[in-house]
């Protein structure tokens, strides 16, 4: 057995598989999750630096340009990871799904790449199994793209609101099915052979369908729409590898795959949603009106008198969401809630199952600053208990308690299961300004006429309340 | 290329058998509350296209095929590196941790 380039390339592919399964086990359990990462991380760069002693066995037409393309993938290496790196290490906690998004599109677009030069190389002679595979990679790797862009600059607050026109479910249908007759010309027709041409409209076709079926999805539902483009670009990458006849890839992608259409799944029943729901329910609604005028208006309140008016409730249920991620304030908060319970109060909080945009993020807050499991309530086990509660109170959360979700039909977030903190009989809402939701929808909770707004940071808020409690515990003894 | 290994036909069926079915038992018994990391983290793991769009790259022949290459190499070590830094970041909350200061967001920025 020779040591040749091939040999070490397939050994380190087989080393890094293996680390990315293992890896991805030891992520599935909160204790090993940290080394799991790590795991994974080995497995790439062993896979990466392994991939450079492809110099020794390109195809003889490319021997002309290895020089250039070897500095091509050393530059284009390192840009790729230090831009990522930076941006990654940059991005607050809060933006996380909108960058795993980003990095997942990048990852689908690379897909799609290879797939890209596969199609222009005419001079080769293709077979239909690995062509067709190479189509569908592509396709679904475009669609990944543009896709994931678009949930992106949604999450992000660059585009706003959801976008849709009459008989968009038939013109998205006309984009997939044409861009699917080029992807069947090239395949059976052309046998991989098809004009320039006429594969780049095939991409062009497929990123414009991604862009078209991500748009009117309304911003509530982006975590499981970024879900599924993970286990989109997953798919595409394993077919892609069996183009490539690479095991790595083809391991890595349908794992990714098939783990990611199962969380796709997961998260989708955690919002009470099916799959085709989050996808297609806003089609070909024609637009129409939003919502109608809010009656009401929104009333302040003082972080003190409110700390005051739970001091002496019987029951209180607190939902955390967003902000308080966003404030770091659930340390803070959890130091409140033990005065209340040493007060005699009961405390409970209701977790919805996106609170903080990512399914688990809330949980997980909670859990490090101490709060023990069993006040922690998933939303199916808490909804009942609002009706008695005396204050409810919403800590930076919007669209999940939003009661359009509902009422109002015509709301992007209608049908969202949501969290009924408008049936307590005083809702507080702790909230830094007047702004609505990121799904871009205003909120009829905080005009309702039992419903009190604390504006200002969620930390800040909750130290005040702590300070108003204990002077009154001073106080009064 | 010379390939050591072909895997065409039923080699590579069961080769999407069995990590499609490696993928569902590894999500399949995990705890809601990592779903957002495992997402990442499995987001990190297709990173490795980047491996495979080196490779189309290294045999490009033309400007055009070394173009999309290179920016097929850009994209996947975006994924790969973004992938890696994001999960271990949110895996970070894991960490049985209570010294962590509510300022601590900020130092990262």
């Amino acid at each position: 057995m020779n040591l040749t380039p091939q040999f070490i390339i397939d050994a380190c592919y087989f080393a890094a598989a293996f680390l990315f399964i293992y890896g991805l086990k030891r992520m599935s359990s909160p204790v090993t999750a940290r080394s799991g990462i790590m795991v994974a991380g080995i497995g790439m760069l062993v896979a990466v630096l392994a991939s450079f002693l492809y110099y020794f066995g390109v195809n003889d037409a490319a021997l002309p340009h290895l020089g250039t393309n070897v500095v091509f993938a050393a530059v284009a290496l390192f840009l790729g990871t230090a831009w990522a790196w930076w941006s990654g290490k940059r991005v607050a906690m809060t933006a996380m799904p909108q960058m795993v998004a980003l990095y997942n599109g990048m990852g689908g677009g690379a897909a799609a790449c290879i797939a890209a030069v596969e199609l222009l190389r005419t001079n080769a002679v293709h077979q239909t199994i690995p062509l067709l595979l190479a189509v569908v990679g592509a396709l679904i790797g475009a669609v990944s793209l543009s896709g994931s862009l678009i949930a992106w600059a949604k999450l992000d607050g660059r585009i706003n609101g959801v976008w849709r026109i009459g008989g968009q479910q038939i013109l998205n249908g006309i984009v997939f099915l044409a861009t699917l007759g080029v992807g069947i010309y090239i395949v059976f027709v052309a046998h991989g052979h098809a004009a320039p041409g006429i594969v780049a409209a095939f991409f062009i076709g497929a990123l414009i369908f991604g862009v078209m079926m991500t748009m009117p999805i309304g911003g509530a539902d982006m975590p499981v729409v970024i879900s599924l483009y993970n286990a989109f670009t997953g798919l595409a990458v394993g077919f892609e590898g069996y183009v490539l006849q690479n095991p790595a890839l083809m391991i890595a992608g349908m794992v990714v795959g098939s783990a990611g259409t199962l969380l796709t799944l997961l998260m989708a029943k955690a919002m009470n949603r099916s799959v085709s729901n989050v996808i297609f329910s806003n089609f070909g609604d024609g637009g129409g009106e939003q919502q109608g005028e809010i009656k009401g208006s929104q009333k302040p309140a003082e972080a003190g008198d409110a700390a005051i008016n739970m001091r002496y409730a019987s029951k209180v249920i607190i939902a955390p969401g967003y902000g308080l991620a966003v404030a770091q304030a659930q340390h803070k908060l959890y130091e409140f809630v033990k005065l209340l319970t040493d007060a005699g109060v009961e405390v409970k909080f209701a977790i919805h199952p996106v609170a903080g945009r990512m399914p688990g993020h809330m949980n997980v807050l909670l859990a490090e600053a101490g709060v023990p499991y069993d006040m922690i309530y998933d939303l199916e086990d808490i909804n009942g208990e609002f009706k008695e509660a005396d204050v409810a109170v919403v800590i930076g959360a919007n669209d999940t308690v939003n009661p359009a979700a509902r009422t109002n039909k015509s709301s992007p977030i209608y049908g969202m299961p949501i969290l009924n903190v408008d049936q307590a009989r005083q809702v507080y809402v702790i909230k830094r300004g007047q702004g609505k939701g990121y799904s871009g929808v205003e909120n009829e909770l905080f005009f309702a006429d039992n419903c009190n707004l604390v504006y200002g940071d969620a930390q800040k808020v909750m130290v005040a309340m702590i300070q108003a409690v204990k002077s009154l515990e001073g106080g009064g003894h | 290329m010379d390939l050591a290994t072909t895997l065409t036909g039923f080699v590579a069926l069961y080769i999407f058998m069995l990590a499609a079915f490696t993928g569902y038992e590894i999500i399949g018994r995990v705890p809601s509350i990592l779903h957002t990391p495992l997402m990442s983290g499995s987001n990190f793991v297709h990173g490795i296209v980047v491996v495979g769009a080196m490779y189309a790259l290294l045999n490009a022949t033309s400007l055009v095929e070394q173009i999309i290459g290179f920016v097929g190499v850009l994209l996947g070590a975006g994924n790969a590196a973004g992938g890696y830094v994001v999960t271990e970041r949110m895996l970070e909350m894991f960490k049985p941790s209570d010294k962590k200061q509510p300022a601590g967001e900020q130092k990262k920025a």
